[in-house]
């Protein structure tokens, strides 16, 4: 059956073809295009033909191995021990380099390792950076999103008050989110400098000289969590002026009936102002998940995800393999990774707030 | 259960005054119905007496006690709102139990206050419902169940009835006046509906521009009007209003007549008049009767309107005002005959202002 769309819309159709158009080739094309690209071994520019390779570009991503190690003895059993009287262990290349005992486990390199009693579990996986972004880009997420969210509701309600000036200081705490992300990550690079930066100065000078500068991007303890810090920063603003639009929908007449009740400040927020949040909240809590798993500026304009991948996350990893190293398909396989994560994350974010 | 006093309350927000000096009364267990056109600042006394908003200057006293600067929860208080104010995401028995999970009663003392509410408001099937589930009269309910749980001193009740629908506002009416009787707490009703002031009320308070225009019961505001402004708001259809000259006054009555009246001589209730000046002589619709010849006022139908229990002329007087008969159902009066009416000087009301 012939619809009235389909058929005598010509002109309709022709005004809707650039908006089509553009989304299909900028946005339909390219996921679609993702899901292929992960399955063959294409680059971005070479010579060979492309191939179908099925999964193993997903294999080598996420193949881990936990490899059980025991220290080195001497002839008599007895365990042997270096200079400070730690233990002795055999080099993990000895078992994922051409040996026949550990074929699985061959090509494998160390992530990390734990002790059971003298034995140490040793953590290999095929690609470690991938590992290291991964759970760097977790750690992002967990704190960012409760942290962010929490922050910005504070915010919220702190300028939801009739106050003299309060236009001000909403001003303030959005103006982060209208500046480039690029421009205020090289801002914070000078603040976070090691030699003369701006958080080295404030610290010192409040503790009367006692802090020593350190340099927070170049050392991997505290590099993520100086752009965690300078990423809640920036965009806490814009999550801010949501919850401020879901605590403007709260009837006044409501937080009347809970004074006259008697109810006190906590009570308020606990029986009238967060069952009101209800549907912001998970709206600001899907938007900073999907933000922070998407991280990738600050990390390109700060650290590039040194050091020693301390701060390597995803996207970065899919855009430094895809176009860094040519490797197109292993840029693919990630980005598909990490799409099927965020699905994940959100449909049970869905169905944990779900209305019952 | 307590008494309410106002003593020159006066509100204002910067230079604009919306209460003017306010003294009103409320006895113990006495329902007492502010009403007003909107915009008369009645409902912002009745938000005074909450605590929702500040008074200016002046007085408020709850049982003895001047609460002026207390907390809305310290004064005994408790309101039920146009809009109902219920909370959507807790269910009726939550919501009816709300101020008691605040103060942290036992589970046993809210069940058995929840119930107690119900049962007077006849709602114990609607406990477990949530309040999307309900219809604006159940809404309503809740509202004033959660009132009653209170135990307050005084309910207030702002324009409770605005937002149903007719019927429903005729049996929530009904129920509130019950609940009155059933209670026996001192109540304070707002509203701009002058059937709910004279059916609810035992005194009612008449506002305009943030001022007491009169002070009585419901009968007595309507038989004995203070002035042109409550003349003319109570009593529907609404009282008629004829411009009149002032032709001679004695220690009784003024006689007053115009084109379209002849002389009449009115009790003129202590009110100050000159001979010649104009002034408004007031008759309501169901005080006026057909005439033959006899008949004092002199005009033409220019429309009938059959209600069935009753039947609405419009005149047009010989002056050119207009006059509203309420008949008997039975009366005949085509449109566009001559007609004349007589009325009974003794139900009539003179008023020296003139509007």
């Amino acid at each position: 059956m012939a619809s009235k769309l389909t058929t005598s819309n010509r002109s309709g159709w022709l005004f809707a073809f650039p908006g089509f158009g553009l989304i299909t080739l900028f946005i339909v094309v390219p996921f679609f295009f993702a899901f292929w690209l992960s399955l063959t071994n294409q680059r971005l520019i070479s010579p060979n033909p492309t191939e179908f390779v099925g999964l193993s570009n997903y294999e080598r991503l996420l193949s881990v191995g936990v490899i059980d190690i025991d220290p080195e003895q001497d002839e008599n059993g007895n365990l042997l021990r270096d200079d400070n009287g730690d233990l002795v262990y055999p080099r993990v290349r000895t078992f994922t380099r051409n040996n026949p005992d550990f074929a699985g486990y061959e090509g494998m390199r160390e992530w990390f390792r734990w002790n059971s009693g003298d034995t140490a579990k040793v953590v290999v996986a095929t690609d470690v950076v991938f590992w290291k972004s991964l759970t760097n880009t977790l750690m992002f997420v967990l704190i960012v999103a409760p942290v962010q969210g929490g922050l910005a509701l504070c915010l919220a309600l702190l300028i939801n008050q009739r106050l003299r000036g309060i236009n001000i200081y909403r001003a303030i705490y959005f103006m982060p989110v209208v500046v480039s992300i690029v421009v205020v990550s090289l801002l914070w690079r000078f603040i976070y400098d090691g030699n003369d930066g701006l958080l080295n100065n404030i610290l010192s000078a409040l503790s009367f000289g006692m802090f020593e500068g350190r340099d927070w991007l170049g050392n991997p303890n505290t590099a993520l969590g100086s752009i965690i810090g300078m990423s809640i920063w920036q965009a806490v603003g814009f999550h801010m002026v949501i919850w401020l639009a879901g605590l403007q929908t709260i009837s006044p007449t409501l937080y009347e009936a809970a004074s006259i009740e008697g109810a006190n400040k906590w009570q308020t927020f606990r029986y009238v102002t967060w069952p009101g949040l209800r549907n912001t909240a998970i709206l600001v809590l899907i938007v900073i998940t999907m933000q922070a798993f998407a991280l990738f500026a600050q990390i390109d304009v700060m650290t590039n995800g040194g050091p020693l991948d301390s701060t390597t996350t995803l996207v970065f990893q899919a855009v430094e393999r895809g176009y860094g190293k040519q490797d197109i398909s292993g840029g693919a396989t990630i980005s598909v990774v990490l799409f099927l994560m965020v699905l994940t994350i959100s449909m049970i974010q869905r169905y944990l707030t779900r209305e019952k | 259960m307590a008494n309410v006093k106002l003593r020159n309350v006066r509100k204002s927000y910067g230079p604009v005054e919306v209460i003017k000096g306010v003294d009103i009364d409320v006895e113990d267990g006495e329902f007492v119905v502010f009403v007003g056109p909107s915009g008369c600042g009645k409902s912002t006394l009745l938000r005074m007496i909450a605590g929702l908003e500040d008074i200016t200057s002046g007085t408020l006293e709850i049982d003895g006690q001047v609460v002026n600067d207390l907390e809305p929860s310290k004064r005994g208080i408790a309101m039920v709102f146009q809009s109902y104010a219920i909370f959507p995401h807790m269910t009726v028995r939550e919501n009816v139990a709300f101020g008691l999970t605040i103060n942290k009663a036992s589970k046993a003392e809210k069940e058995r206050k929840v119930a107690e509410a119900a049962r007077i408001l006849q709602m114990e099937h609607l406990l477990d419902r949530r309040p999307s589930e309900l219809s604006g009269g159940q809404r309503q309910r809740v509202a004033i169940g959660r009132a009653i749980v209170r135990d307050p001193k005084v309910f207030l009740f702002d324009e409770p009835l605005s937002n149903l629908d007719a019927a429903l506002r005729m049996d929530m009416r009904m129920e509130i006046g019950k609940l009155h009787q059933s209670l026996a707490s001192s109540m304070i009703y707002v509203t701009h509906d002058q059937v709910e002031a004279m059916t609810l009320a035992d005194k009612i308070v008449v506002l305009k521009d943030g001022q007491v225009m009169q002070i009585g019961a419901p009968m007595e505001l309507y038989h004995e009007p203070a002035n042109l402004f409550v003349a003319g708001f109570l009593g529907a259809p609404s009282m008629n209003f004829l411009r009149v000259t002032v032709d001679a006054i004695d220690d009784h009555g003024v006689t007053v007549s115009n084109s379209a009246l002849d002389p009449v001589t009115v009790a003129h209730k202590g009110r100050k008049f000159t001979l010649g000046q104009t002034a408004t002589l007031g008759v309501r619709p169901q005080y006026l009767a057909p005439a033959g010849d006899d008949g004092m006022l002199h005009g033409k139908v220019i429309l009938t309107e059959r209600l069935g229990s009753e039947t609405v002329v419009n005149v047009m007087l010989k002056d050119g005002t207009q006059l509203v008969a309420a008949l008997s159902e039975d009366a005949i009066l085509d449109e566009g005959t001559e007609a004349n009416f007589r009325f009974d000087p003794a139900q009539a009301h003179i008023f020296p202002e003139v509007d």
